[in-house]
């Protein structure tokens, strides 16, 4: 009989745990965060000078050629890569960090359209791509794989986060084949090339600027956030953060896994509380059910940043509302198979390629909602497929390859 | 019935048997949400007004159906994990199917409904003849539907369905006096619950709880527990279906809506005094354990706990509040009745350890009487457990 009770009372206590995982832990959004690097240094996001870095890139004309933004360079360093020049198809390794939300997957898709475009051309044989579904195990083995019989010509590495994956990063340098990593960074400069959007700080201080801007000193700002640990989103709010404090704007944030039930229990309990006066999200998912919140309460919308995101796209296009879709590029998932033909090439490429990121502002909504019409509400209008084949058809089916 | 022929109880008495069943386990759950209500009101006295307090019974809707669901599962022994995975393949096909087209909405629904009931079928089936354990069955049907979304969706949903569909979660009576709006959520919640208390009072109710007491006596006095058993999932998803049509109203489609509700569900069913393991429980304190959870959800959003330790808050009172009524229980069971001054006799049948089963007054009392004796047949019970008998 005790036994019994004493099971019983373990269970529940397992599952009271589970259950809370289960609220918080997000399988949507990347990665169970660097706790490696997180805990030896006391958690701190805000870094001064990346944020100034950041800061300053957002205002660089970017180099390369016009209307391929995902070719384009800001304050490149270039490195030299004829060591590795090659002629030949070449097969590709991608180890991929997950395709578990809509901005992965939308990315995923469009990489696929650009591999048959290398195909059809030559230079890419076939990519070989094993997904590590949000696991930092899981990704270190699929590059020692890669390493060990993959017969690969070149890692290409979207990392599923930074310290647990610098060790394997190196490991693949050290085979001599060319790397190139995308996306979140990894502690090691051995990559030929690391390719990723200015980063977490420029959005934070994008919307934050754009907030502080359209409201009142004093104002009051919901900050929903996906969830804890991972940079590119901490380096968002960081910055946000700094910036709503500096500029008299209250601020209080939540982790909301992007359920969009859970955002709108967040947002009718903050409305019961008073006023909100603007939101801002770290990640446009679930921004629609931010605004249906304030239309039960039969409240004014308010200022709001969201993500370039088809459905906060068409929302607020029909509210009307005050609002900037930051946008962290998502046709960045072309570059590292383009970086792939250019070393092969032995041409020159950024070593640090750093490519624009530059919200969609009103002026601009019109023109990607047209762009982007028959789109599903997970697309990103800032996906940049439009010159590869199966456009727009692939991307309207959502056809995970 | 007629065995309750006692004097009538003072308001005295009756006070104090009130007091009594809520500091007991079976009460724990109502004293919890009591205190967070208090305490949410304190901080925010708007909470109480008629129209706030109805908005807040038609977000917790959802989470107190998918627990109604679960009770019947855990009461029954089993456990129920597919029921999230539900939820969101449900949400997704009534956003995919439906799409704009109000006029689908009725033949998506039935649809949906056929399809939550087939899915508690094979989970049921698979417990059931092939012997398998629920906790894997379920969390392997988990897996399966939340692959087969993302197969199917991509990893985003193509938009929200036909608000007239949504209307269901989002929309309601208008413009009534008081209340301000009688959400459609809350109308359903009150069906399904009454619906479950009927159904867990009607002899086929009975029989689960008395399966997930003791599956062998159960098999002896006739029962067919494959059935049984089997028709407890086929509760559980379609709880789980209902709750879906409403959250895709409340909330929209998303991948991620109904994530974690399995746990939950089951959090709220064991917070209501439900033993793991089955055979004890009351469904009505398994809704009141989900009240309770959102509740404490709204408290801490009031309180202004910081976001990055408002999870650890909430599970420790969580686990508190579950070890609270889990000693309790234990201290019961061994005589030192916390809660009975009188453990002997006991007028009140609601105090009598033999009817922790069901809120059912005297006539429970009887045929629990009748049927089970004395704890007796539960230690021995425990006893064939550890042998692996049955």
């Amino acid at each position: 009989m005790r036994r019994r009770y004493t099971v019983a009372s373990a269970m529940v206590g397992a599952l009271a745990l589970i259950a809370l995982a289960g609220c918080t832990t997000d399988p949507n959004v990347a990665a169970p965060s660097e706790d490696a690097g997180a805990t030896e240094e006391a958690v701190e996001w805000f870094d001064q000078e990346l944020y100034d870095k950041q800061y300053a890139e957002r205002s660089v004309v970017p180099e390369g050629p016009e209307g391929q933004p995902w070719l384009q360079y800001i304050n490149a360093e270039m490195t030299d890569t004829s060591a590795y020049a090659s002629t030949g198809a070449k097969k590709a390794c991608f180890a991929n960090a997950s395709i578990s939300n809509p901005w992965r997957t939308t990315g995923w898709i469009t990489m696929n359209q650009q591999l048959k475009v290398l195909q059809d051309a030559g230079v890419i044989s076939e990519m070989e791509t094993r997904d590590a579904q949000d696991s930092d195990d899981t990704q270190i083995a699929d590059i020692d794989y890669f390493i060990e019989e993959g017969g690969c010509d070149i890692f290409l590495i979207s990392p599923n986060s930074t310290a647990a994956m610098t060790p394997a990063v190196e490991r693949a340098c050290d085979t001599g084949k060319p790397v190139v990593v995308f996306d979140r960074g990894v502690q090691t400069d051995c990559p030929v090339t690391f390719v990723h959007p200015i980063g977490g700080f420029a959005w934070g201080i994008d919307t934050a600027e754009f907030l502080i801007e359209e409201l009142e000193p004093g104002s009051k700002v919901v900050a929903l956030r996906v969830l804890p640990g991972v940079d590119v989103l901490e380096q968002r709010w960081a910055a946000a953060e700094k910036l709503f404090g500096e500029n008299d704007i209250e601020a209080v944030d939540y982790f909301t896994g992007a359920d969009p039930a859970e955002i709108k229990k967040i947002i009718s309990d903050e409305l019961a509380k008073g006023d909100v006066d603007g939101i801002w999200m770290d990640a446009g998912d679930g921004a629609v059910a931010a605004i249906e919140a304030f239309e039960d309460a039969g409240v004014d919308y308010p200022v709001m940043t969201g993500e370039d995101e088809m459905s906060f796209l068409r929302k607020w296009k029909e509210t009307g509302l005050t609002g900037l879709a930051p946008v962290y590029s998502n046709f960045q998932w072309r570059t590292p198979l383009l970086a792939a033909q250019k070393i092969f090439a032995g041409e020159e490429i950024p070593k640090e390629w750093v490519l624009p990121q530059s919200p969609i502002t009103a002026e601009e909504v019109d023109q990607y909602l047209e762009a982007n019409e028959g789109m599903p509400d997970g697309h990103y209008a800032k996906f940049g497929g439009e010159d590869l084949p199966g456009y727009p058809q692939v991307w309207q089916d959502r056809i995970i390859p | 019935m007629s065995a309750v022929t006692t004097p009538q109880p003072t308001v005295g008495q009756r006070l104090a048997g009130f007091g009594r069943t809520l500091i007991s386990p079976r009460g724990a759950v109502f004293l919890l949400l009591i205190v967070l209500l208090i305490a949410i009101t304190l901080l925010n006295p708007s909470f109480a007004e008629p129209s706030q307090f109805i908005r807040f019974v038609q977000r917790v809707a959802p989470v107190a159906i998918v627990a109604i669901g679960q009770y019947f599962v855990i009461v029954g022994g089993e456990f129920d994990l597919s029921m999230g995975s539900v939820v969101t393949a449900q949400v997704v096909i009534a956003g995919n199917l439906i799409g704009q087209d109000e006029s689908k909405s009725l033949p998506v629904l039935l649809l949906m409904l056929v399809f939550g009931a087939v899915i508690g079928l094979i989970n049921g089936l698979i417990v059931t003849m092939l012997k398998v354990p629920s906790f894997i069955v379920t969390l392997g049907m988990m897996l399966a539907l939340l692959g087969a979304i993302l197969y199917w969706t991509g990893g985003a949903a193509t938009g929200n369905p036909a608000d007239g569909f949504r209307e269901i979660g989002r929309g309601g009576i208008r413009d009534l006096p008081v209340i301000d709006i009688l959400p459609w959520s809350v109308v359903v919640l009150v069906v399904v619950l009454a619906l479950a208390i009927w159904f867990g009072r009607r002899p086929f109710g009975r029989t689960i709880i008395a399966l997930g007491d003791n599956p062998t006596t159960a098999r002896y006095s006739g029962t067919r527990n494959w059935w049984v058993k089997t028709s407890t999932f086929i509760i559980s998803s379609l709880s789980a279906t209902v709750a879906g049509v409403l959250l895709v109203g409340y909330a929209g489609v998303h991948p991620s809506v109904g994530r974690g509700y399995e746990f939950t569900a089951i959090t709220a069913v064991v917070l209501g005094g439900v033993v793991l393991g089955g055979g004890r429980g009351w469904v009505v304190a398994a809704a009141a354990g989900a009240f309770a959870l959102e509740a404490l959800f709204t408290l801490l959003n009031f309180a202004g706990v910081p976001s990055t330790y408002r999870d650890a808050v909430q599970g420790a009172i969580i686990i508190l509040a579950v070890a609270y009524s889990a000693t309790t229980l234990r201290a019961r069971r061994k005589g030192r009745a916390l809660e009975a001054p009188t453990p002997q006799i006991s007028p009140d049948p609601s105090s009598d350890p033999a009817t922790q089963t069901s809120p059912a007054p005297a006539e429970e009392q009887d045929a629990a009487a009748s049927a089970r004796p004395a704890p007796i047949p539960s230690t021995q019970r425990a006893d064939n457990e550890t042998k692996g008998g049955s």
